[in-house]
């Protein structure tokens, strides 16, 4: 078990490697000039050319790849952001505790809200709560976060002026973004639940259960529920790094002062080193929850663990 | 070589045709009876066509703007009112379909296409090829993919070609994986063997044999991938990197009502609604068509 994931973990780094090389040659080749964004828009030619000088930015590519990655393993450092010339590896620890509060909570709020639905609805299988379920599942599933995160906040915060619209601070500033897109991922959780429970209770297993005379109930929760867990989790830990990837578009909305809302500042400014940082950051922890998700199976499946000798893939979506 | 001839025309020709049109009549029957599906497929047709007809059926020109007119709610002139430019939403709507849809199912065949052929001779020929194939692959699948044609779109930059290519290049890991993992399955079958044997030419094998069998998976996998990548053209625009104003996107709609929201919430309400259906309605007929083509289902 721990040589496999020494192994898992051994396997990431040229991974990482190669997000390194991709971002930065993205965003080597972006357009748009950093230092004449920099320099504002009233900027002579030479003022620009001394901002390019002082970033380094006349080097040829492998050089400035170079540069990079000795910064990156000799220092730990991300560099540092062409606008305010802080640290970016500070800056990106910062706003990614915000980011990360907020997908756990929106994908826990998923997942209870969608494994209880899926459920409900696989127990009482084709009758009007499972229709009914199904149907709130699929268009919950179908709406786009950022509709819903528009509409929440028209309603509870423009309107009602329950909470608040934007920002940041105690539970009051979370509650709508988790809802606006922990509702998505809840449809899919429930439709993801519903159907591996009803593949499970189809087994020789569970009839054998009920020919024990189990209970209904530990059927459910005890033979059914722990055999579809397996889909159930891929899909979580999925849902969390989808959730980190898109954070992006939540923040924007809800003026989180996030990751996201870091990057796309970035962005428009040109910031690179920050873009680069930000990017490379998220890949790095999106490598981690999926390990954790191939290690998270053993405990759940001995099947699973009896077999690690082969490393398993988890990017397969099996929905 | 007289008998590989005989073979092939015995076994692969006809054969085959008559088994894909039955196949096809099985998996359309099934959908039709699935009233879901259906109901996606009518709702998706309508937007669909509304889009294709817009220049003649949009009421106004979708650039015009009535500047004396602006933000004006629905009314029999505008029907769905008028955004901040005075411009007539329902036109702008139907304009915007024809970029949204698009850029959905451009990007998505582009990139099942080119998923499917290096999934396929990935899977097929293993060793070294596949090592290398799915080492790049994951390298693009360790950046999420919203963020990854984030990165894209800002490097190319706005607008619509660029985020087609944005959207495509972020679709190819997930299809080259799944096409990779469905001619894995079959790779092995009996009847590959049976044409390795009688010397079929590789792209053939690949072709007729190995990918016709693992089709199934793919093209719900690209149906679904069609409403994922029209939502995420929409936050792409919605962010500010995707379609950009005079040209109607529907995302980029839904932002740029986001800013007059508390007074005037119908100019990001419609497109968003629009969004939300034409999605809901693909992944009805997604499940549907996921369904009648489930070999378990089969009687």
């Amino acid at each position: 078990m721990l040589k496999y994931i020494g192994k898992r973990i051994l396997m990431m780094i040229p991974v990482l490697v190669g997000v390194i090389v991709l971002i930065f040659t993205l965003m080597y080749f972006a357009k748009g000039d950093a230092a004449s964004a920099l320099a504002g828009a009233d900027a002579t030619a030479e003022e620009i050319q001394q901002i390019r000088a002082r970033l380094g930015l006349d080097d040829g590519y492998f050089v400035r790849l170079g540069n990079y990655f000795k910064q990156l393993l000799l220092e730990g450092n991300l560099g540092y952001s062409y606008r305010t010339g802080a640290s970016v590896s500070s800056e990106v620890i910062e706003r990614f505790s915000v980011s990360f509060e907020l997908a756990v909570f929106s994908v826990a709020f998923s997942i209870i809200f969608g494994t209880i639905m899926g459920i409900v609805a696989a127990v009482k299988q084709n009758t009007w709560i499972d229709n009914t379920a199904m149907l709130l599942a699929l268009i919950g599933a179908s709406m786009p976060g950022f509709l819903l995160g528009l509409l929440l906040s028209l309603v509870f915060a423009l309107k009602l002026h329950w909470l608040p619209s934007g920002g940041w601070g105690g539970w009051e500033y979370m509650v709508l973004p988790v809802l606006a897109f922990g509702v998505s991922h809840a449809g899919t959780m429930a439709r993801l639940t519903r159907s591996s429970m009803l593949e499970v209770v189809r087994q020789d297993y569970i009839v054998t259960a009920k020919a024990k005379g189990v209970s209904p109930f530990k059927i459910t929760f005890v033979h059914a529920l722990r055999n579809a867990l397996i889909p159930i989790t891929t899909q979580a830990g999925q849902m969390l790094g989808i959730t980190i990837g898109g954070v992006v578009v939540a923040e924007t909305i809800f003026s989180v002062p996030g990751i996201g809302t870091y990057i796309m500042t970035a962005i428009n400014s040109r910031d690179y080193p920050a873009v680069q940082g930000g990017i490379l950051f998220i890949a790095l922890v999106f490598g981690i929850i999926l390990l954790v998700v191939d290690i998270l199976y053993a405990f759940i499946d001995p099947r699973i663990g009896a077999q690690y000798r082969k490393h398993r893939r988890t990017s397969k979506r099996e929905e | 070589m007289e008998q590989n001839g005989t073979y092939s025309f015995l076994y692969t020709e006809d054969d085959e045709s008559v088994k894909k049109e039955s196949m096809f009549r099985i998996t359309m029957k099934r959908l039709l009876k699935n009233k879901m599906a259906v109901l996606g497929g009518i709702i998706l047709i309508i937007i669909v066509l509304a889009s294709l007809l817009a220049p003649w059926i949009s009421p106004y020109d979708y650039t015009y703007q009535e500047l004396y007119n602006v933000n004006a709610g629905p009314s029999a002139e505008h029907w769905l009112g008028t955004d901040s430019l005075g411009r007539d939403i329902l036109s702008r709507l139907l304009h915007g379909g024809r970029n949204s849809l698009t850029i959905g199912i451009v990007s998505t065949l582009l990139s099942a296409l080119a998923g499917t052929a290096l999934g396929a001779t990935a899977g097929y020929y293993g060793g070294a090829y596949d090592n290398v194939v799915m080492r790049i692959l994951d390298v693009f699948q360790a950046v999420p993919s919203m963020l990854l044609a984030i990165a894209i779109s800002a490097t190319l930059g706005t607008g619509y070609i660029n985020c087609i290519i944005a959207l495509t290049i972020s679709g190819i890991p997930g299809s080259a994986r799944m096409a990779r993992a469905s001619c894995m399955g079959v790779r092995n079958q009996d009847y590959i063997e049976a044409a390795v044997s009688i010397n079929a030419s590789e792209p053939r094998i690949i072709f007729k044999h190995v990918l016709m069998n693992a089709l199934a998976p793919i093209f719900v996998m690209a149906t679904m991938g069609v409403a994922s990548n029209i939502l995420m053209s929409a936050s792409l625009s919605f962010v500010g990197l995707g379609v950009q104003p005079p040209e109607a996107e529907w995302g980029a709609m839904v932002s740029a009502g986001r800013n007059v929201l508390r007074y005037y919430p119908h100019i990001c309400i419609s497109p968003a609604i629009i969004i939300m259906l034409t999605v809901l309605s693909i992944n009805m007929l997604g499940d549907g068509l996921r369904d009648a083509l489930d070999p378990r289902l089969k009687q």
